[in-house]
């Protein structure tokens, strides 16, 4: 193996291994969790994407041929973190959070859709239910 | 090299697992450790592919990829669980 790859793909890996170091050290910095939210995300784009390349790399120059596959965890990743994130905060809001007090009025004729059991005003999930279920 | 870099990987990758768990046991909301556990899988991938490189087979890529799937399956379950207290509605 060349020197010049094997140097590319170490400081692949210590660039990986560092930022997911610093993702999970702010998951015991941060004081909440809604800024803790954002600690993970450092992990999750440049810590693993840094560690696949490198993967990718050095499968490349072991094997003598191309190939993308760890390119699909990536791409998981990036598809799947956006909604947990929204769905960690939404359950985070819907315990700790009080809408009356800490939350601005939502300017509609129903209240924000994270704390409203029903749904809209005229529509009830129940009556849909019920009707497909016979 | 690529050995020490892969050594000062796996210590990278071990110490944020123990802030990770250290999170998941004392965190003071439900939703704490649920991200702690997401955060966790994210770990697990890290530390397979780390693996994979160390032995030379791409036999552990599977397994990363497994467990990318089935971390965001559970925090998704979780979370659907906490918002309307069933999963599968």
């Amino acid at each position: 193996m060349p020197f010049i790859v094997e140097l590319i793909i170490s400081l692949l890996i210590v660039i990986g291994g560092t930022f997911l170091l610093v993702g999970s050290f702010g998951m015991i910095k941060l004081k909440d969790l809604l800024p803790r939210l954002h600690a993970p995300t450092k992990a999750s784009t440049v810590g693993l994407g840094g560690l696949l390349i490198a993967s990718m790399l050095f499968f490349w120059i072991e094997r003598g041929h191309f190939t993308i596959h760890e390119l699909l965890i990536t791409l998981f990743i990036f598809l799947t973190a956006p909604i947990t994130a929204n769905l960690i905060a939404k359950a985070y809001m819907l315990l700790n959070v009080d809408p009356n007090k800490d939350l601005p009025p939502s300017k509609q004729n129903e209240g924000w859709a994270t704390f409203d059991p029903i749904g809209p005003e005229g529509y009830d999930p129940s009556e849909e239910y019920k009707e497909t279920e016979t | 090299m690529i050995e020490y870099a892969l050594n000062f990987g796996f210590v990278c990758v071990g110490l944020a697992l123990l802030m990770n768990l250290w999170r998941l046991t004392s965190g003071p909301t439900t939703a704490d450790r649920v991200l702690a556990v997401d955060t966790m899988a994210i770990n697990a991938i890290a530390l397979l592919v780390l693996y994979g490189i160390g032995q030379g087979t791409a036999m552990y890529f599977e397994g990363a990829l497994l467990f990318a799937m089935f971390g965001f399956v559970s925090t998704v379950a979780y979370c659907k669980f906490i918002l309307r207290g069933d999963i599968i509605e």
